[in-house]
């Protein structure tokens, strides 16, 4: 039996302490696992607390974060909680077995730390393995400070784990900004903790051996089709399990998520939609707008997958220009937000000034300024009633003005 | 869970009927229609096969050669039994019986590892009748000295 862990009210944790000690009150029973900066101190942490005696699961040190996905699908589909970590280039070597247990129904929980992909290597955060997993058939939560990064990896647990939903879950935070930051975080203690995810429910267990099951299967053109039909519709129908945590979490603990994060959106003529620590700076710059008589708002997801298709368009209608920032390389397109965002609006009518920025790539610096710029360029398009820019910019970038479309 | 349950279908041609929303999610499927307790006691033709398990799909036909089972010759050691990848060596109390056309995929793995000389098993083209292949069965191969 593990130890308890003693905690005060209030502690001061970074991004990677919150979502490992969050595992930790999980009780993962597997956690397979392989180190990778920004998201090492998560499993390196992780480790010292089963070493300390507060943990009863098994860790797996593997070769690889292909392996260590591998032996989260293996125990998952064996009839256990499974959980791991990753960033960038492991995350991307994951890839492959990310749709596996997505397709094989696993709810496992991966927090993510968000990194830049090579090349050229960097380690600093930007949302290029966010974004690389936006297609998996994960759900994927997005996370601003270490606060959020703790609450939500809880809440992944329950969402994933609902016999309605049974889907692998991700929890989003920013390489170092959130990872290695040190904030206060609220935490709630072990046994509330465990009583809010509750036990792991088993579903069509392989160690069942009275009633063998085969996981993993090959399905040709007679079923494959409507095998991902079905995962995309629980998918979609997710939406009410994830209220529903969000509701009983609001009720645990006072702390508010909703599916759409907003920001002084109730009367904004310009809106700022970004994703991870950004959110955070925004409001600053938003703020500052404000007292210059712009009225700026911040507009963000909670969740990432499913796409809250309804709730952004709903949150926008009355704003009259919308910058999405988007902090991937769009590799010859918009940026994956411009897209949604963009396809949300038409799809209700709604037509403002939609600008497109590429910003933050390798971890590159979005100042307060930077932000209030991108404010000052929708202010203009709001008033104007047209784009007054090219429709996707480059911001923070040396050199000659990157512009396209 | 879809109107009915997979569990319950006993023919393999209804399940490929199936919608979407009748689907186990995860695709796992099940080996019988049943709990069966202590598995390894109950012979092979008697469990409750669901129509998802494999013994029900036939693959003899992606074979080539198959091996041909010489009763004569075979002194029951059962390596066969044991090697067999596809579980088509049938085999009755330690005493073999012979070969399963319906899941032998023609590996031939049989063959190698029967220890008689000559051996109880051998491969022969797909089309030859068994009892013409069992005249053709060489003899036993003297040791050079």
């Amino acid at each position: 039996m593990a130890k308890k862990y003693e905690l005060n009210e209030l502690e001061v944790w970074d991004g990677n302490m919150a979502a490992a000690q969050a595992l930790r009150q999980a009780d993962v029973d597997v956690l397979a696992a392989y180190p990778i900066t920004p998201s090492t101190p998560i499993v390196q942490n992780y480790s010292k607390f089963l070493a300390d005696g507060y943990v009863d699961g098994d860790f797996i040190m593997v070769e690889s974060e292909h392996s260590a996905m591998s032996g989260c699908v293996a125990a998952s589909a064996a009839g256990v909680r499974a959980a791991t970590a990753t960033s960038s280039q492991g995350f991307a070597l994951m890839v492959e077995v990310l749709y596996q247990a997505s397709g094989m129904r696993l709810p496992i929980v991966l927090t993510v730390v968000n990194r830049a992909l090579a090349a050229p290597l960097n380690v600093n955060g930007d949302h290029s393995d966010m974004y690389l997993g936006r297609d998996s058939g994960w759900i994927q939560l997005c996370s601003y400070n270490p606060q959020e990064a703790y609450d939500l990896t809880l809440m992944a647990f329950k969402i994933g784990e609902d016999l309605n939903v049974r889907l692998p879950v991700m929890v989003h935070q920013d390489g170092f900004i959130c990872s290695h930051t040190a904030q206060n975080v609220y935490p709630l203690q072990d046994e509330e903790a465990a009583k809010f995810i509750g036990e792991f429910k088993p579903v069509n267990t392989m160690l069942d051996v009275a009633n063998p099951v085969t996981h993993g299967v090959q399905t040709e053109e007679d079923w494959h089709f409507e095998h991902k039909a079905r995962q995309h519709n629980d998918l979609m129908n997710s939406f009410s399990t994830i209220k529903k945590v969000f509701d009983e979490f609001k009720d645990l603990t006072g702390r508010e998520y909703d599916f759409v994060y907003k920001y002084k959106m109730d009367d904004a003529d310009v809106a700022i939609f970004a994703l991870g620590t950004t959110v955070e700076s925004a409001r600053i710059a938003a703020d500052q707008m404000r007292e210059q008589g712009i009225k700026a708002g911040v507009i963000s997801l909670r969740v990432f997958r499913p796409f809250p298709f309804n709730e952004v368009a709903e949150a926008l209608k009355d704003v009259k220009a919308v910058a999405t920032l988007d902090r991937s390389a769009p590799g010859g397109t918009f940026g994956a937000l411009y897209n949604e965002v963009s396809a949300a609006l038409l799809a209700h009518g709604k037509n403002p000034v939609m600008l497109n920025y590429i910003y933050g790539l390798g971890g590159r610096d979005t100042t307060i300024d930077m932000l209030k710029e991108v404010y000052k360029e929708l202010d203009e398009c709001a008033k104007a009633g047209e784009a007054k820019y090219p429709l996707q910019q480059f911001l923070g970038l040396r050199g000659p003005k990157l512009a396209f479309y | 869970m879809g109107k009915k349950s997979l569990k319950d279908i006993k023919d393999v041609n209804e399940i490929k009927e199936l919608g979407w929303d009748e689907l186990i999610p995860g695709a796992a499927l099940f080996s019988f229609t049943e709990p069966v307790e202590d598995v390894v006691e109950v012979p092979m033709d008697e469990r409750p096969y669901a129509p998802t398990n494999s013994h029900e799909w036939q693959v003899g036909d992606w074979r080539v050669e198959k091996p041909v089972y010489n009763r004569d010759l075979c002194i029951d050691c059962q390596f066969c039994w044991v090697f067999c990848p596809d579980m088509s060596i049938l085999s009755r109390d330690k005493k073999m019986i012979g070969v399963i056309y319906e899941h032998c995929k023609g590996c031939g793995i049989c063959v190698e590892v029967c220890p008689t000389n000559p051996k109880s098993l051998l491969m022969f083209p797909e089309h030859l009748d068994n009892n013409e292949a069992l005249k053709m069965w060489p003899k036993k191969e003297e040791k050079e000295k």
